[in-house]
């Protein structure tokens, strides 16, 4: 987060970052001001508007809610707050059962990825610089390739008529063809598959960083590989593991797309819940309420993420 | 070659095949002359003509790269000025909002960012009798606010390198600060700068939710379009847009690669030319 | 003989070089603190026109911040620099007749040898002619003329740093700013390098500040150092008076090595003192002018290469003699050092030029000996 002291300084840096020649020139109030009053624009100001929406009552009108301030027959304003949509989502034992599903996918794709990925990105930080290109370019050019047309392909293979199917049918392993498209397993399947570079690409940095030397150090003190993993490499690499996960755990947690496609009618799904509460049912104010609990869900997460990418950096 | 276990040998076996097969196969059956996978009906490309042929597909891909371009363009001038301000300016008031409202889009749920900017443009629209119709814009805008995180993050990761040394070499030899930056530091970015535009392209071209949410009548984006097509099921047209996308991405790849490679034997060459007799 | 007082010598240039009477460059009362800490602690200096000066100090000692403050990159808490009778404390570096020499050397990756120094002029806004014709001169000067169109990366350390010069000097400052100069090049290189700055120096007639932790790289380079630690100036003078007339304690062992005999004035007489010191038999007889009480602590200090070691009782006129045993010794091929051990106990650190060619060594572990001194050799030092 910081710029690097020039090499050779007395004394402790003056505050971390700063140019040396501490410049609150017009130029820089401007450069911070313009993304910062954008973000908080249109990122944070949005948040506040989706919770005075959650604390709305749902009406046929456009927009389909009541507003905040009422202004009454003699001009006088009144405040309009209901917690009903609290009540009711709180109450209500499916969302419940969303909510818990949608942290249990979430949290096996974790594990899963890791599962997968840590190895994966193990071995391309330790190969050679020529072998290691190429092997970065192979995970990163999925990631070029639309999300949306990869979870696709799934579809095609997993569906009734798909090539999985064909080819058990084919091979004689089965005589039906299975029902393995919009089955909680192929939401599982999906999820891995899309999140998987998601997991090795902050993998991979921290362990490249790793200091190869140290590594050989324990070695030459008598650690047997498998305990200078556990020793050195583990305990090094956890703030950016930590990271990685928590960079797959948060945006599982919503997700929708792969859920919408891969799932069953009764995968219950909470990006799922709030996309359709939104389009199909039009109730704003639950919506808005669901996308506010799973907010509160996250924040935890996200302040964590924050906290371990930063300890990783250092 | 170092040593290494077969372990890690297998989950990278095993990894690149997960990742690359359904791609493959996709591939494969986009030459599919039946509509069937079940049924191969023999190498064609109708569904390639099909796709191209097709009004919806072409306006589609055509508005989503539009807004793509536009919209990495601002990100990265937003997410670099960004990455500046948090490299250069240290300690400020304010500041862990800051770093927190560039981490947060990394990570959000899309449904959350999708929701949340509609019901803010509704409310803009309500509150301040705006008027103005949800298209092409709002998506531009809202694309704009995710991505300027990860350019910020690409650009700052770059920056955070920079030996400050060289900037206040610049100004010791008579650099005043702007000029320095455009001297400087931003040539030095560039690479970063640019990675971060493509970063911001592709996530912008690839978005589905936040574009459905903030869309209005009239824009369909590509990734819209396509999702509305397979959710009935597999489309074989599909598969066609499938194949052209992973060759536009292979070659893309395969092109910066072998530019890099030429650059490096370039430098290789020269530094030989020129010798390193002290 | 007794020590200078500290910065005695700050008002009076060195030999080398000195034009003027009035100071070309003057520190005054310049303090720089980073929240607690003082870094730099009301230090004065005053350089001449054309000087090489150097400023010597450990690490963290605050040399590289007062560098910095002079260049501009800092402000200090307090004082004031004036260059060429303008105050500049104020003035950004940018603007001010000053240019710095990283250790680093900071050269701009993206741009090419030739670019690099043509920056500073372009920023001038010279006509691009005459830059060109400026550029290719001063690249004649450092010999890097076949490097121009090389991008720093191409080129050696010791090249970098010829580019890193060039950029600076072709802005024909009144004042060159050098941190650790020498610090990344390989010995060979160095010493090289040490004869091309000063012969760059003198021909060009810029003043030269150079900050360094080697003391060698001082006292060769420059014409008057100043000591520094913790933020403060211990000594200046030129390399023979901080040699060999160190003011205390700190600058006798920081500069060159030195045996410190600890001990307390057993008697005073008429300019002298007798001195009994801790794994001494007999008490050293030194010259001692001033206020020295009886009873009082003292140190008496030799360099090693001014005591001679022979197996065979030397002449002990003017001189003082000792007796020890030859307890550890290492070749360096010119000279050897020998660590002799008292009969007290007390380790002694002697250097001998190896003057004669010979297969054998003359001593040898365990060796009875003779160590002596002239009396002059010796420096009293009060604290």
């Amino acid at each position: 987060m910081t710029s690097p002291a020039p090499p050779h300084r007395d004394g402790p840096d003056p505050e971390p970052g700063t140019s040396a020649w501490r410049l609150r020139s017009p130029w820089e109030r401007v450069t911070l001001a313009v993304p910062y009053a954008w973000l908080a624009f249109f990122f944070l100001a949005p948040f506040a508007i989706v919770f005075k929406i959650s604390v709305a009552d749902p009406i046929v009108a456009q927009p389909p809610f009541t507003p905040l301030f009422d202004v009454g027959a003699e001009g006088a304003t009144s405040l309009h707050l209901t917690l009903d949509n609290y009540a009711f989502v709180l109450a209500d034992r499916l969302y419940l059962l969303t909510y818990l599903g949608s942290l249990k996918l979430a949290l096996l794709t974790t594990f899963l990825c890791l599962l997968l990925g840590f190895p994966m990105a193990y071995g391309i930080a330790r190969s050679e610089p020529t072998t290691r290109r190429v092997l970065l370019m192979l995970v990163i050019m999925p990631f070029w390739i639309s999300f949306l047309l990869r979870v696709y392909a799934w579809m095609g293979i997993l569906g009734r008529h798909g090539v999985l199917n064909e080819l058990l049918l084919w091979t004689g392993v089965i005589s039906q063809p299975l029902e393995l498209l919009h089955t909680d397993a192929a939401v599982f399947l999906g999820m891995v598959y899309s999140y998987l570079p998601f997991m090795i690409l902050p993998l991979y940095a921290t362990l490249e960083r790793l200091d190869e030397s140290l590594l050989e150090a324990a070695s030459d003190l008598g650690g047997r590989p498998a305990e200078v993993f556990r020793d050195v490499t583990l305990p090094l690499a956890l703030p950016g593991t930590i990271a990685g996960c928590l960079l797959v755990f948060i945006p599982a947690m919503g997700e929708f797309v792969i859920p919408a496609l891969l799932g069953g009618a009764d995968t219950l799904m909470i990006g799922r819940v709030v996309y359709e509460e939104f389009f199909f049912n039009r109730d704003w104010p639950v919506a808005a309420t669901v996308a506010v609990l799973l907010l509160l869900l996250l924040v935890g997460p996200i302040v964590l993420l924050q906290r371990y990418q930063e300890e990783d950096a250092t | 070659m170092k040593p290494r276990s077969t372990f890690v040998l297998l989950a990278l076996g095993f990894g690149y095949a997960f990742l690359y097969l359904p791609l493959a196969l996709v591939v494969i059956y986009s030459f599919n002359a039946s509509s069937l996978a079940a049924v191969w009906g023999g190498f064609s490309l109708r569904w390639y003509a099909e796709l191209l042929n097709s009004r919806d597909v072409l306006d589609a891909a055509w508005l989503s790269v539009r807004i793509a371009a536009v919209s990495a363009t601002l990100a990265s001038v937003l997410g670099t000025m960004a990455a500046l301000a948090l490299v250069r300016l240290g300690r400020f008031r304010g500041r862990t909002l800051f770093v927190g409202m560039l981490t947060a889009p990394l990570v959000m749920p899309e449904v959350i960012t999708g929701l949340s900017l509609l019901l803010f443009f509704v409310s803009l629209q309500q509150l301040l009798g705006l008027v103005f119709a949800r298209g092409a814009g709002t998506i531009a805008i809202a694309h704009v606010t995710f991505c300027t995180a990860y350019v910020a993050v690409v650009v700052q990761s770059r920056l955070s390198q920079l030996d400050a040394s060289l900037e206040e070499a610049a100004m010791d030899l008579g650099g005043r600060p702007l000029g320095v930056l455009f001297d400087i530091t931003l040539p030095i970015a560039t690479p970063a700068i640019a990675a971060g535009w493509l970063l911001a392209f592709t996530l912008s071209l690839d978005d589905l939710v936040i574009a459905s949410f903030v869309s209005g009548p009239g824009s369909t984006t590509l990734p819209m379009l396509i999702f509305s097509k397979v959710r009935l099921g597999v489309t074989p047209d599909v598969n066609a847009l499938v194949t052209i996308m992973v060759l536009i991405v292979a070659a893309g790849v395969s092109i910066a690669g072998i530019a890099m490679q030429r650059r490096e034997a370039e430098r290789a060459r020269s530094r030989e030319q020129i010798g390193t007799a002290a | 003989m007794t020590g200078p007082n500290p910065s005695q010598s700050a008002a009076e240039p060195g030999p080398r070089a000195v034009r003027d009477a009035a100071p070309f460059v003057s520190v005054e009362g310049v303090t720089k603190r980073f929240g607690d800490f003082v870094a730099v602690d009301g230090v004065d200096l005053d350089v001449a026109r054309g000087e090489l000066f150097a400023i010597l100090g450990p690490s963290g000692c605050g040399k590289s911040t007062l560098l910095r403050i002079l260049a501009g990159l800092e402000r200090p808490s307090s004082g004031r620099i004036v260059i060429d009778g303008v105050d500049v404390t104020r003035l950004p570096p940018y603007e001010r007749p000053v240019n710095i020499m990283f250790q680093s050397y900071a050269l701009f990756p993206h741009m090419t040898v030739a670019q690099n120094v043509a920056y500073g002029l372009k920023k001038e806004r010279l006509r691009a002619a005459e830059i060109r014709e400026r550029v290719a001169a001063m690249l004649e000067l450092v010999q890097l003329s076949r490097l121009a169109d090389a991008h720093p990366r191409q080129i050696s350390g010791g090249q970098s740093q010829r580019v890193a010069l060039a950029r600076a000097l072709i802005k024909r400052p009144k004042l060159l700013l050098l941190d650790e100069p020498l610090a990344a090049l390989d010995k060979k290189l160095r010493e090289r390098t040490q004869f091309e700055l000063a012969n760059v120096q003198d021909s060009l007639g810029v003043t030269f500040i150079v900050v360094t932790h080697d003391q060698e790289e001082a006292m060769t380079l420059a014409s008057r150092i100043a000591v520094m630690d913790a933020g403060r100036f211990i000594q200046i003078g030129t390399p023979g008076e901080v040699y060999e007339q160190p003011c205390n304690r700190q600058v006798a062992d920081f500069v060159g090595k030195i045996n410190l005999l600890d001990g307390v004035v057993e008697r005073r007489g008429e300019g002298t003192a007798m001195v009994r010191c801790e794994g001494i038999d007999a008490p050293i007889r030194i010259a001692c002018e001033g206020e020295v009480a009886t009873g009082a602590s003292v140190c008496v200090a030799v360099r090693p290469e001014k005591i001679l070691v022979s197996r065979r009782p030397p002449a002990a006129e003017g001189r003082t003699v000792l007796r020890g045993v030859v307890f550890d010794l290492a070749y360096f091929g010119n000279l050897s050092l020998y660590r002799v051990r008292t009969a007290g106990g007390r380790i002694l650190d002697v250097s001998a030029q190896n003057q004669r060619r010979e297969a054998a060594r003359t001593l040898e572990w365990d060796d009875e000996v003779y160590l002596s001194w002239e009396d002059a050799s010796m420096i009293l030092l009060l604290e």
